[in-house]
């Protein structure tokens, strides 16, 4: 790596100590700030993470000094810019154990990992009366571009239920798995419950009828180790900002058997090997799906989180945000008026609840009035909040450089709005 | 930057509150002149309003009877009963006039005192325009209502 600035990452040994997360939130600038008075509570991680200085350092590094296009020309800054996207290419192929560089594709982020393959392997692969299948609990990304491809050409979307816990009816699934059925795409963590679902026993469902399974990981990405090789997956997609990168890049994991057989999803420079009139052959995977200028910097960015996300350790990061949900869940569940909605036995470091008394908006104003940034709405996931009859749920997303003090700061928080709306 | 006032509990007013727990004219009108809905959905808001007007001869035609419906949040279920009960017995100009009015002061343009007297117990709103995001909230209905009146115009216009 060209970068000078870039910090050596910190070494941790056992599971994460306070005083690890002290060090640890020394790399948030952001952080360190006071909201309305209050030092900033941040639990909207699932909306986006906030970024470490050794990737705003990466990015700058980038600009400051080796700032060019990729692939493109002979010349010095070319070459370091080209090394350093590639770097970020290898850095996350390590990171998620995918077989080889070529089978990770650069994308703007999961919902344009999502819609490459609807767009690009649908088109190609599916026909009228074909099935889909997802779960009860995506995100509207991955529902979205299935119900455009479904009007284009005629599929079919099944929708595979959950329990009021938020855990998917496998005998359901099992029993919808057909001739017909051409893709199983699933949520691995689903955003609005915290719900982290069993996608190897997804796919080895699937794989028995040879079918292929996309999965969703924007959000176990930044908080499970993930080994695609392990979970036997067909695609994966995830986007940057949610694991502590920057926005505008994200990454479709896929096949390359697969990647080879799907036409390019967009078209123009760089994925392409040769232009006359006449004909156009396209390059190999992964330019065949990089047209264009790609992000150069969040890939460089992204890289840089990778690397930071495996110098802290994958297990180590899971471990602590488990106990610290664990935590917030029992705090929540002891608070008269709220009820907790999600509450699958295997969830991630998400709190979604609802009060009766008091709408999710207020309660946000109350919150970010104590400092406390959450979200609070349907989260894009309108059929969960439709399962549960409920307009909107607060949700308080976690990660490993939050505490159990912020929970405590959290639970005030809602105290003061059972004393504003009783 | 925006801060929010040093109580935090500003935006939660005895007049709000009021409002919130116990809506006004939130039943449905048997019958109706004009129906308008307005929906959010970022957030999933909703507000529905119904106006009922008297034609008596030789006056313009007045608000006679008003619904207004409002599912979400305590901003936007507080300023639709407060818009309902400031509706009654305005012709369909003051209505308009009314709304240009409470935008304005939602919007932070300086208002007269005269119009900020006019204004009355929507006044309480205006505590609103310290939390941006949430100005769209109490703004809902007051759109539902200038669709409302846009409906009547057209209809006049028609010559219905
Ligand atoms: C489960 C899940 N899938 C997909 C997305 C879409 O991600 P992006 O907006 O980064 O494309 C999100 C983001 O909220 C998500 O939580």
């Amino acid at each position: 790596m060209t970068a000078a600035t870039v910090n050596a990452p910190a070494s941790f040994s056992g599971p994460l100590t306070n005083d690890d997360v002290e060090r640890i939130r020394r790399d948030f600038p952001v952080l360190d700030q006071l909201i309305n008075g209050k030092p900033l509570v941040y639990l909207d991680n699932a909306a986006t993470t906030q970024k470490p200085r050794p990737v705003i350092d990466a990015i700058s590094n980038y600009y400051l000094h080796n700032n060019s296009n990729v692939h493109r020309g002979v010349h010095t800054l070319s070459q370091r810019a080209t090394d350093d996207y590639e770097a970020g290419r290898e850095a996350i192929r390590r990171f998620i154990n995918a077989p080889d560089s070529s089978e990770i594709i650069y994308v703007r982020g999961t919902t344009e990992g999502l819609n490459l393959v609807a767009s690009s392997y649908g088109r190609k692969f599916f026909r009228a009366g074909d099935e889909v299948i997802i779960t009860g609990m995506e995100h509207h990304s991955n529902i979205v571009p299935w119900q455009i491809l479904g009007k284009e050409i005629g599929i079919r979307l099944r929708v595979i239920p959950f329990n009021d816990q938020g855990e998917l009816l496998m005998d359901e699934y099992e029993s919808m798995l057909n001739e017909r059925t051409r893709l199983v795409s699933v949520v691995h963590q689903s955003n609005a419950l915290g719900t982290i679902n069993p996608v190897s026993s997804i796919v080895e469902l699937a794989h028995a009828r040879g079918i292929p399974v996309m999965v969703d990981a924007a959000q176990s990405i930044p908080h499970l180790p993930i080994d695609v090789q392990a979970m036997g997956a067909d695609f994966l997609t995830f986007s940057g900002h949610k694991m502590y990168g920057p926005t505008g890049i994200g990454v479709l994991w896929g096949r390359a058997d697969l990647l080879n057989d799907m036409p390019p999803y967009q078209s123009g420079g760089e994925m392409i090997r040769s232009v006359t009139y006449e004909e156009t052959i396209y390059s190999v995977i992964p330019h065949k799906f990089e047209a264009g200028t790609p992000d150069i910097a969040g890939a460089i960015g992204l890289g840089a989180a990778v690397e930071y996300l495996e110098a802290i350790g994958m297990d180590r990061i899971a471990a602590y945000e488990q106990a610290l949900m664990r935590y917030g869940a029992e705090r929540l569940a002891a608070t008269e008026g709220v009820r907790l909605i999600g509450t699958a036995e295997n969830r991630g470091g998400i709190l979604s609840f609802y009060m009766e008394s008091a709408h999710a908006h207020d309660i946000g104003t109350i919150l970010d009035a104590e400092g406390i940034a959450v979200r609070t709405g349907h989260h894009c996931a309108q059929p969960v909040m439709a399962r549960y009859e409920i307009p909107a749920t607060v949700r308080a997303s976690l990660s490993f450089y939050n505490t159990t003090e912020e929970i405590d700061t959290l639970i005030k928080g809602i105290d003061r709005v059972i004393e504003v709306f009783g | 930057m925006a801060s929010l006032p040093d109580n935090p509990d500003a935006l939660y007013g005895d007049v709000i509150m009021d409002h919130y727990r116990r809506p006004r004219h939130r039943a449905s009108l048997s019958y109706a002149d004009v129906e308008a809905e307005e929906f959010n959905p970022f957030c999933g808001d909703r507000a529905t309003l119904q106006l009922r007007l008297s034609h008596a001869a030789g006056h313009s035609p007045s608000i006679q009877d008003v619904s207004a419906h409002a599912e979400g949040c305590s901003i936007i279920q507080a300023s639709a009963s407060l818009l309902a009960d400031n509706l009654r017995g305005r012709t369909v100009e003051q209505a308009a006039d009314l709304s240009q009015l409470f935008r304005d002061l939602m919007q932070g343009k300086p208002l007269p005192p005269v119009a900020l007297s006019e204004l009355g117990d929507l006044g309480a709103l205006e505590v609103v325009r310290q939390y941006p995001v949430r100005v769209k909230c109490a703004l809902l209905p007051w759109v539902a209502l200038e669709e409302g009146l846009r409906k009547l115009g057209r209809r006049g216009a028609a010559g219905g």
